[in-house]
């Protein structure tokens, strides 16, 4: 039972890391047919990594080691985070170690180091960016915890994989509270990955971005970290969403090996339609000024306090 | 009735009674900073190391009990040490070992007091803590707590000769002093009319629950007034500037938690019963007293009032875990209630690290650069990175991210709010959960305030040419500073260990306890059967290994050529260290955000000014709206009451026998 634990974690902890830039190119491809662009490679993000890990690194005279280290720590906590989320299994050895709460801390440990990370170089692309990526994160933090605690009120417990096991094993039961708190998700996703409306990553203008500006001074080996790490991030939130909200299909407590090899294709499909979704809800809205972001964030909140409040109300 | 020196209570008290003596011994060379910095100090430091040791070693003991006769005929002083005394003495000896060692270092050349007088201050200050944190008596305390207050005072004001600095001492002082009438007056109601004002007889006393609520109450706001607590947190961010960097570590890092110290007493030992009301009045004060301090942190532009404010919010997500703590009590849910308190002594524990660091952080730039305005910092960590690399641990545990120690009091709390559902009060129910959210909100904009420190100060360009100058600490500055970061590595990675301590300070307290652990020693899980568990150390190790994992990887597969070039300036070649973000622009978006808890004046340059310039003044609304018209109708009084000012003996004579007539009245 304990080898499944650890064939679940490893199997796990791969796909995420290989799996991460295929997402994202699937999101861009879908996001180019929607617009009606002729779509790139979907292998285009690994071509890109692997590209900047063969150049030579560039890093400005004013860069200390805190910068050399940042792209390192950042893929770091997004690969342990993989870890913990129960993207294919409910049984995961790693898990005990951090709860949802600790996800939420390691997510904000990445976005702390990066935002001093682009301080570092002392340019004012690199403060700007830093500066907005910690508004962006002191609001998107309490919604994300916010959703976690109605899934976690639901299931009383905060940690992921059981919140997940109670939620995938019971009679299918009807949670108004956990639809508020998807919309709330969703808003947090789109924010905390730099996606349209809060964020442009296919733009580098100046007035708008948020994540390429912290990102700005990396280059190479760093660069492609970061890269990855984005990547990573965008897949573990897209994990978050579904071990929150659709959590049918992973293998659960009781399952053996078949069970966890049932659960790639299912992963696969809700990795597909979340990717086409997430491109569907690029393109049909439009990037928001930077000073609106809050009120963006600030609508994800309320809905997740409203789920909150549903729950208390109706106990369900 | 006197302890024995062996016994625990005794060596405490010998060795703040050492604390005294070293004080005194510097009075007999003031001027030589070699004897006092070199000698005096680190043996401070050494007997803030054995406090520790001795409280660590008796926190599962029994209470013990001491009568001194000393002070007043009639009046001996009573003395205890049960765990929480023990836990707080903890705080107290290991915080201040750090600070002293750094302070050993920091007093240089003596400006203002004198280095043998600030010795004396500063140690009868340390004294002065350990006897509040022992007294069993209500004068006793009061004495201690008033020669706390007093001693910090002249320590606030070593640089006396600055009016500005005054100001804030004298404003430090009237505070301090509201709120010992308040807890005298506390302390008044306990006694339950038997005139006994042992901390015996106060939990002997029988109140009823009216009397309680007023005692309850007064406690709050006296206690609250040192801890800093909404609308009491005024003189916080006015006297931590202008301490010396040592003692503002002190006063933060210690100081505040006697107030946490004296809240827990009075309420769970000397009151003992707890109504649910008073917790949601401690929860509301706490949280908002957190959201006001972060978002005042947030938007100021000197690194010590900074540091003060974010003393302020931390103060009220302890005061939160303290109500939350009487809720979940007063409900008879003692699991849940030994989680919030420990979580509250988790908390005063982590403070005083991760505070004290940073401040004697702060101290070391100060030294270096002269500067404490974030706006002519910058750059410091390749000039000073001792300081800089264990200042970031301060800042990264302050901003509560996991593996370092802020993030397990804030998930202990969160833990406890996350099962308030069940308590009896409906509305509270509702509340609580909400309560949760503001926590988090508090926490993360405790994140965005450390970056904005750690970045602004640290990070970046140099602001100022002179910063090309600054150079790193001392040894023995780097050792307190070491010291300081090793407590919040360590408070941070065994969780486990410190909660297992903690539940017996609980136990002796409050009578509440966690269920046993059923988990293996690397693993916090404080409610069993909850399914929530942290392990700090797993979580570290994880870390470490892929970041190890990836860095090899990275050099074995590919190659480690690295260039140095010029920063990427986007074709604008001119880019300089003025156009990084200063402190104002960082916290621009919060002052948007937030908009309605400032005072905001704002001088904007107009298109045709020669000299363009952009002033933004910030103030606190509550010293607005509360304080300013407090004055006024102060004097307003005192004027009505001028008329009994003749300034003729004849008429006092008078007025000294009318009040002797009706003073004999009352009696017969």
């Amino acid at each position: 039972m304990r080898a499944i634990g650890i064939l679940t974690q490893l199997v796990e902890l791969l796909a995420a890391l290989a799996a991460a830039p295929l997402f994202v190119g699937w999101v861009n491809q879908c996001r180019a047919w929607l617009q009606n662009r002729t779509a790139p490679s979907i292998w285009l993000p690994y071509r890109g990594i692997r590209k900047l890990f063969y150049k030579d690194a560039v890093i400005a005279d004013n860069a200390s080691s805190l910068f050399r280290l940042t792209p390192y720590i950042v893929f770091g906590a997004m690969v342990v985070a993989a870890g913990i989320i129960p993207s294919m299994g409910t049984r995961l050895p790693l898990s005990p170690a951090a709860d949802a709460i600790a996800l939420v801390g390691l997510l904000a440990t990445a976005r702390v180091f990066m935002s001093l990370a682009a301080m570092d170089v002392g340019t004012a692309f690199g403060t700007l960016g830093a500066r907005r990526e910690m508004m962006v994160g002191f609001l998107a933090e309490p919604a994300l915890l916010m959703v976690i605690f109605v899934a976690s009120l639901i299931s009383s417990t905060t940690a992921l994989p059981a919140i997940t096991q109670h939620l995938a094993t019971q009679t299918l039961g009807l949670y108004p509270s956990l639809a508020f708190t998807a919309v709330a998700f969703t808003m947090v996703l789109l924010a905390e990955n730099a996606r349209i409306p809060v964020d442009n990553p296919a733009t580098h203008l100046e007035l708008t971005m948020i994540h390429e500006a912290t990102l700005l001074e990396y280059s190479a080996r760093h660069l492609a970290l970061m890269e990855w790490a984005a990547a990573l991030k965008l897949f573990n939130y897209a994990c978050i969403g579904f071990a929150l909200f659709i959590p049918w299909g992973v293998s659960t407590a009781q399952g053996g090996p078949a069970a966890l090899l049932a659960s790639i294709p299912v992963l696969a499909v809700k990795l597909a339609a979340a990717g086409a979704l997430l491109a569907l809800l690029e393109t049909v809205s439009a990037k928001l000024r930077v000073f609106r972001a809050p009120e963006f964030l600030g609508t994800a909140f309320l809905f997740a306090v409203l789920g909150l409040l549903v729950h208390l109300l109706l106990g369900a | 009735m006197t302890p024995a020196l062996h016994s625990p209570l005794g060596a405490c008290l010998t060795l703040l009674a050492l604390w005294g003596l070293i004080g005194l011994a510097g009075l007999l060379r003031p001027r030589s900073l070699r004897f006092v910095g070199r000698t005096l100090f680190p043996l401070g430091a050494l007997c803030g190391a054995a406090l520790a040791a001795l409280a660590l070693a008796s926190l599962g003991a029994p209470a013990q009990r001491a009568v001194l006769p000393i002070g007043l005929p009639d009046l001996p002083v009573h003395l205890r040490l049960d765990a929480l005394s023990g836990v707080f003495l903890f705080l107290l000896g290991s915080a201040s070992a750090g600070i002293s060692v750094f302070a050993a270092g920091y007093f240089r050349r003596g400006h203002g007091t004198s280095a043998g007088l600030l010795c004396l201050q500063y140690h009868l200050f340390l004294a002065s803590m350990g006897l509040v944190l022992l007294a069993d008596d209500a004068y006793s305390f009061m004495v201690a707590w008033e020669t706390m207050a007093l001693s910090s005072y002249f320590l606030v004001t070593t640089q006396h000769a600055l009016p500005e600095i005054r100001r804030a001492g004298f404003l430090y002082l009237v505070i301090a002093h509201i709120g010992a009438i308040a807890i005298l007056l506390a302390f008044g109601v306990m006694q339950g009319g038997s005139w006994q004002f042992t901390f015996d007889a106060m939990r002997g006393a029988r109140l009823s629950p009216q009397w309680a609520a007023v005692a309850f109450l007064l406690a709050l706001f006296g206690f609250g007034a040192k801890a800093g607590l909404v609308p009491m947190h005024v003189w916080l961010p006015e006297a931590h500037p202008a301490a010396p960097s040592p003692v503002s570590a002190l006063m933060s890092g210690v100081m505040l938690k006697t107030a946490v110290y004296g809240a827990l007493r009075v309420t769970f030992d000397l009151l003992g019963e707890t109504q649910w009301w008073w917790g949601v009045v401690a929860v509301s004060v706490g949280l908002f007293t957190a959201l006001y301090g972060v978002v005042f942190a947030a938007t100021q532009t000197d690194m010590k009032r900074l540091l003060a404010y974010s003393s302020i919010e931390n103060l009220g997500i302890i005061f939160t875990g303290f109500g939350l703590a009487i809720v979940f009590r007063a409900a008879g849910m003692a699991g849940l209630s030994a989680l919030a308190l420990i979580a509250v002594l988790y908390h005063c524990l982590n403070h005083a690290f991760m505070k004290s660091l940073l401040f004697v952080g702060t101290g070391a730039v100060l030294h270096s650069t002269g500067e404490r305005n974030l706006g002519r910092l910058g750059g410091l960590i390749h000039r000073m990175p001792w300081v800089a690399w264990l200042t970031l641990i301060g800042a990264l545990a302050l901003a509560g991210l996991p593996p370092l120690n802020g993030f397990v009091s804030e998930w202990l709390l969160l833990q406890a709010f996350l099962f308030a559902h069940q308590v009896p009060q409906t509305f509270v129910n509702m509340l609580l959960p909400m309560g949760a959210a503001l926590v988090v909100l508090a926490a993360a904009l405790a994140a965005y305030v450390m970056v904005k420190f750690y970045g602004v100060v640290f990070l970046g360009q140099p602001r100022e040419a002179g910063l090309a100058r600054a150079h790193d600490a001392g040894v023995l500055e780097r050792l307190g500073l070491v010291w300081l970061a090793l407590g919040c590595v360590a408070l941070g990675l065994f969780p486990t260990q410190v909660v297992t301590a903690l539940r017996r300070v609980v136990k002796q307290l409050a009578a509440v306890d966690l269920p046993d652990p059923t988990a293996p020693w690397w693993l916090l899980e404080p409610l069993p059967g909850r399914q929530a568990s942290y392990s700090a150390l797993v979580f570290f190790v994880a870390m470490s290994a892929v970041v190890l994992f990836t860095i090899v990887g990275v050099r074995l597969f590919y190659h480690r050529r690295v260039r140095r070039s010029a920063a990427w300036d986007c074709g604008f070649a001119r880019l300089d260290a003025r156009m990084q973000d200063t402190a104002e622009g960082f916290g621009q978006p919060i002052r948007h955000i937030f908009a309605p808890f400032f005072a905001l004046r704002r001088e904007l340059p107009s298109p045709f000014d020669r000299a363009p310039r952009y002033r933004v003044v910030i103030t606190d609304r509550i010293w607005q709206r509360l304080y300013e018209p407090l004055g006024p109708l102060v004097q307003r009084g005192a004027d009505a009451l001028a008329w009994l000012q003749q300034g003729r003996i004849a008429t006092y004579l008078l007025y000294s026998f009318v009040t002797l007539v009706a003073l004999l009245a009352v009696v017969l």
